[in-house]
């Protein structure tokens, strides 16, 4: 139920209200609890309402983030 | 994406050589669903457990509660919107589903927001709206609970059952019954409360929180991070979830929840009564509390005969530990909660692992 899914923001319009793209679905959502959303932002949809704004760099600095433990996790390794 | 699957086979081997005993405890059902769906779980070395945990609304909704709103819905007048997922929940005497078969008007909605339209047009009736869910769902309840008074739309009422995780996490970690040493947080809950909670918990129990997102890379990201803590024998709260939550939260849903809600105490299945745990709408919006407007009766939670839903919720079991799993009780036929959601441990078990036991 706490499902949420990735949409781009493909228009605005007055009264908080947008329009997202959800695997090629259009729907119409509330982003009056992302007022800072942008067009062509990512927001994940729950309920009819963005949730949050995301943070493409922040995918790629997880992918970064999985690099840099592996090199810790080698370390331990290398110490057991 | 190869890239990611050469990581992926890294990361699984990784976890392998691990030699602690560990129990880890996916708070959420998406999680739970997610793990299901991976066979992440049969990857794992047998000391290290996933066990399911208590983050399926459905599931926690006390039976006592879901029996008062199958009496509410036969008052005249009324239609009551709900999320689908609440249709099918037995009741003690009959489902949502069931109750709509009879005659009442209930309606399946994806958003709070369209409960507040269909209030809009049809201006006679009284619309009722079921309010399921934790901190990512109670804000969107919340703002259409504001749109509302804006639109002056006043036959918009809402029956909060709106439950906050943290409170329930405690009391995992608080039972001796319950083995869990580290959490794997639900990335949606999250979004909205941030990792301050969970820097509580990390502390005040020694036990590492992993606010994990939901893919399968996510996932065992996310059990790496937790093994690594124990490595260094240390409990932090962390953030695997980078692109999607932010370690205050999302302030405005927050805020929102402050306006519109006060915390109550209140009682969960499996979990029974937990202080503070519960969302009720706050006195300044109590012209929208269907509690006020319509008598609800306080009823007594009755326990599903031979239904094990409470035990699976709290991770004391695995849903292949019930004896009725996938004989008597099946998604076509399901006895309780766990088996009716989608999200629910024994549905997820059902659908891709229905014949093996994983928790001894
Ligand atoms: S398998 Fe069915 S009866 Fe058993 S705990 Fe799950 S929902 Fe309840």
């Amino acid at each position: 139920m706490c499902l949420g899914v990735p949409g781009r923001i493909i228009s605005i319009s007055e009264n908080n209200t947008a329009v997202v793209d959800v695997n090629a679905n259009q729907i119409e959502i509330s982003i009056v609890l992302t007022p800072d959303a942008q067009m062509g932002q990512w927001v994940l949809v729950h309920a009819g309402f963005a949730m949050q704004i995301m943070d493409e760099n922040e995918a790629e600095e997880s992918l970064a983030l999985m690099l840099e433990l592996q090199k810790i996790r080698e370390t331990f390794s290398y110490e057991q | 994406m190869n890239n990611n699957k050469a990581i992926m086979q890294d990361m699984i081997r990784e976890i392998q050589t691990e030699t602690q005993s560990i129990s880890m405890m996916e708070v959420c059902g998406t999680h739970t669903m997610a793990i299901a769906k991976s066979g992440i779980r049969d990857l794992l070395p047998d000391n290290i457990k996933l066990i399911s945990g208590p983050g399926c609304p459905v599931c926690v909704t006390a039976q006592g509660d879901i029996d008062a709103v199958i009496e509410l819905v036969n008052q005249q007048d009324l239609i009551l919107a709900t999320f689908g997922d609440m249709m099918r929940v037995p009741g003690t005497s009959s489902s949502l589903q069931e109750a709509r078969g009879k005659g009442a008007d209930i309606r399946v909605v994806y958003s709070p927001m369209d409960a507040v339209e269909m209030a809009s047009n049809y201006p006679t009736r009284k619309v009722v709206f079921l309010g399921i869910g934790f901190e990512t769902t109670a804000p969107t309840v919340g703002a259409s609970i504001e749109a509302a008074r804006a639109m002056q739309v006043k036959n918009y009422f809402v029956l909060s059952l709106h439950k906050l995780v943290p409170p329930a996490l405690e009391v995992i970690f608080s039972d001796p019954d319950i083995k869990v040493d580290a959490l794997i947080c639900p990335g949606h809950v999250s979004l909205v409360i941030g990792l301050n909670p969970y820097r509580e918990l990390a502390e005040k129990y020694h036990k590492p929180c992993v606010i994990t997102g939901f893919d399968d890379e996510d996932i065992l990201q996310g059990i790496l991070m937790i093994l690594l803590q124990f490595k260094q024998n240390q409990a932090r709260a962390e953030i695997q979830y980078r692109r999607a939550v932010k370690e205050k939260g999302n302030p405005v849903a927050q805020s929102v929840l402050k306006r519109v809600f006060k915390e109550v105490d209140t009682r969960w299945r499996g979990l029974g009564q937990i202080p503070g745990s519960g969302l009720e709408i706050s006195d300044e919006y109590s012209d929208y509390n269907a509690r006020y407007k319509f008598a609800i009766p306080d009823i007594e939670d009755i326990p599903i005969k031979g239904c094990s839903c409470g035990e699976i919720l709290t991770g004391k079991i695995s849903p292949h530990d019930c004896p009725l799993f996938g004989s008597a009780c099946n998604p076509l036929n399901p006895i309780g909660p766990c088996m009716v959601s989608h999200e629910g441990a024994c549905a997820a078990y059902y659908r891709y692992t229905p014949l093996r036991g994983e928790i001894e």
